[in-house]
């Protein structure tokens, strides 16, 4: 039954849903380790980037990757609104009133979604050739598949690359280790907060946007699980730390994956209920997750 | 000595007397003010009254959680239903469950049970989840709980949607006995605010407080941090399940949908707007906002354009007050101060 190709196929599509939250997790893991803050608003700009990729496509815009470049571009400006009008008037507050607003914001989002578009869930159909299927050694994808990939790698290398060797992205990962201390040595906390919100919502529109093509669906309430799934893959990997949200994403989508593949369909409708169970898991034997670093606290 | 001691004793207990006879003033108090509404209002507004007790409940609760102990718990809307879909199995008559449940157990399937147990065995169901997720959860510092509570929350929907021989799935559970009542849901209103009350004016809410300001120091001190954060989250689940069960026999049919993240959110700004940290803000709170989107909801379908409400409007405007408390007044209405009526507990 699990013969070596129905394997590689799981591992394809474990790498696929992987790719997915690995974008998700990365913005979320950034503003987590600048602000410790959890943003529940990070999956609406998901859904955002998927709703203006889908006016695009159906505009019949080309070439298609326009369609994912305009709105992974817009929605970066829209992280930069969102935190420049709800969470900086409230940076130094207790952690407590910004998790509040993220939710506030995150409702706001959704609903202003159901008003104008309503809460129709629409088709995302992109052009015939990207979904066609391939078959190598009776393992297929699509062109989809192989542009998600493709795309994560690229976008996280990218990423990688600017957090290690820019100034900026030194600041940044600075300030996440210990923001006070970062203000101390003549970092802007503001810019780096700023920059931080505009990859991390580049990225959660560039996941929004495969993963509307994917399920060729999109609707208002869509960011939710998947915002959710990835801040439980951000932990897994250690929260607020980068390759950690990699990994976590990686990890999280091979588990689902495997868990729908390899056990009998019955249980296969409790797929959401697994990841969260791990998450609870997770926690109680290593709530720092697997690339964080405990931080003790001392008066 | 012997004299002073006794004297103490005495005015200790015409104290305690003249709070116990204050205490049934004020529920008299409420009493004929329910009677009242029973006989002079419609069922339509009676309802709205209904859900009002409900909230309350929900709201003084989560305050123990989110206000007093400094956890942030998401997991209204999990809680509730599990303790939902315990008390409606619990509750349904036993002609109706061989009709409807063929693949319930025995024992469930020949046992229907009075409204009050049924009621108390959803809120312990309820509780039982929170010492599951909590004992992981919050022996952490940060605000997993959040994240975990709307992952329990996932987790129940996903259970409700598949356990077919227990839940029925999608198709929920529908014909459940209208039971509940403005009489029950501000009996179990008066009960929530007095234990709640009673909590935070003990050690342990004192405990409480202390972890909510600085977690070390009260650590330092020797309070049992787990288990106070634990005692607060298990207790204000038990009273969300109470809320669920309260609500089941209300509206009388329930699927896994009817507990979604909008109720849990709802609450949430009940809470903020009220104050966190005040129990009668939380009352005040709960009440403006079960007001507020009814009367919003007159507006959404007055501004329908072509025929369709415009839905979503009453949500934003919720949001956004939610939004605009945080940023302005933190505090919200009552900034963690009560309102004091003569006979309450004081220390």
């Amino acid at each position: 039954m699990f013969t070596p190709t129905y394997i590689a196929q799981q591992i394809i599509n474990g790498v696929n849903l992987g790719s997915m939250y690995a974008l998700i997790a990365i913005g979320l893991t950034m503003v987590y380790g600048l602000l410790r803050l959890i943003n529940f608003a990070h999956g609406d700009l998901l859904m955002l980037g998927a709703y203006l990729g889908l006016l695009l496509v159906s505009a019949t815009l080309t070439p298609l990757i326009l369609t994912l470049f305009i709105p992974m571009l817009a929605i970066g400006f829209v992280g930069i609104l969102v935190e420049r009008l709800a969470y900086r008037p409230l940076r130094g507050a207790p952690e407590v009133t910004m998790l509040i607003t993220s939710l506030a914001v995150s409702s706001i989002i959704e609903n202003s979604m159901v008003m104008t578009v309503t809460a129709q869930p629409r088709a995302f159909n992109l052009p015939a050739g990207v979904n066609q299927l391939h078959t190598v050694a009776g393992v297929s994808f699509s062109t989809l598949d192989a542009l998600t990939v493709g795309l994560s790698v690229a976008l996280m290398t990218a990423l990688t690359f600017y957090v290690r060797n820019t100034r900026t992205g030194i600041a940044m990962r600075a300030a996440a280790e210990n923001l006070r201390a970062a203000r101390l040595m003549g970092i802007d906390i503001n810019r780096v907060v700023m920059i931080a919100f505009f990859l991390g919502s580049m990225l959660a529109a560039a996941a929004g946007w495969l993963w509307a093509a994917k399920y060729s669906t999109v609707e208002p309430f869509m960011g939710f699980l998947p915002g959710l799934k990835a801040f439980v893959a951000a932990v897994i990997g250690g929260i607020g730390v980068i390759p950690g949200a990699v990994l976590g994403g990686y990890l999280l989508g091979f588990a689902e994956i495997f868990f729908v593949g390899f056990l009998p369909p019955a249980f296969s409708g409790y797929r959401d209920a697994f990841v969260f169970a791990l998450l609870l898991l997770i926690l109680l034997i290593r709530p720092n997750g697997i690339l964080g670093t405990s931080t003790e606290e001392r008066a | 000595m012997s004299r002073t001691m006794a004297g103490v004793s005495r005015v200790k207990i015409n104290g305690t007397t003249r709070n116990l006879l204050i205490g049934c003033a004020y529920v008299a108090l409420l009493a004929a003010l329910l009677w009242l509404a029973q006989n002079t209002l419609n069922n339509y507004y009676l309802r709205i009254l209904a859900v009002i007790g409900i909230n309350i409940i929900l709201t003084v609760s989560l305050n123990l959680t989110n206000g007093f102990a400094g956890d942030f718990s998401l997991g209204i809307a999990a809680f509730m239903s599990i303790g939902a879909y315990t008390a409606a199995l619990l509750s349904l008559p036993v002609a109706m469950k061989t009709a409807s449940f063929p693949g319930l157990p025995v024992w469930l399937q020949t046992t229907s049970i009075p409204f009050l147990p049924a009621t108390i065995a959803g809120g312990i169901m309820a509780a039982a989840a929170a010492v599951i997720v909590g004992i992981p959860v919050l022996r952490l510092r940060g605000h997993y709980l959040a994240v975990a509570t709307l992952g329990l929350m996932v987790i129940v929907r996903v259970v409700a949607n598949n356990w077919q021989d227990v839940t029925r799935g999608a198709r929920g559970i529908n014909g459940i006995p209208p039971l509940s009542n403005i009489w029950w849901t501000f009996g179990w209103a008066v009960l929530t605010i007095y234990v709640v009350w009673m909590v935070v004016h003990s050690p342990y809410g004192r405990a409480m407080i202390g972890i909510r300001e600085d977690w070390l120091a009260a650590q330092a001190r020797g309070v049992n941090v787990l288990r106070t954060r634990l005692l607060a989250f298990t207790l204000s689940a038990f009273f969300a399940g109470v809320a669920g069960s309260l609500y089941a026999h209300l509206i009388t049919a329930i699927t896994p949908s009817s507990f979604s993240f909008v109720i849990t959110f709802n609450i949430v700004v009940m809470l903020v707007v009220g104050g966190m940290g005040s129990i009668t803000g939380s009352v005040i709170g709960a009440v403006l906002l079960t007001l507020l989107p009814e009367g919003l909801r007159q507006v959404e379908t007055a501004l329908a354009t072509g025929g369709t409400p415009l839905y979503g409007l009453s949500q934003i405007i919720i949001a956004l007050l939610a939004a605009l408390v945080m940023i302005f007044r933190r505090q919200g209405l009552f900034g963690g101060r009560e309102i004091r009526l003569p006979g309450m507990v004081e220390r």
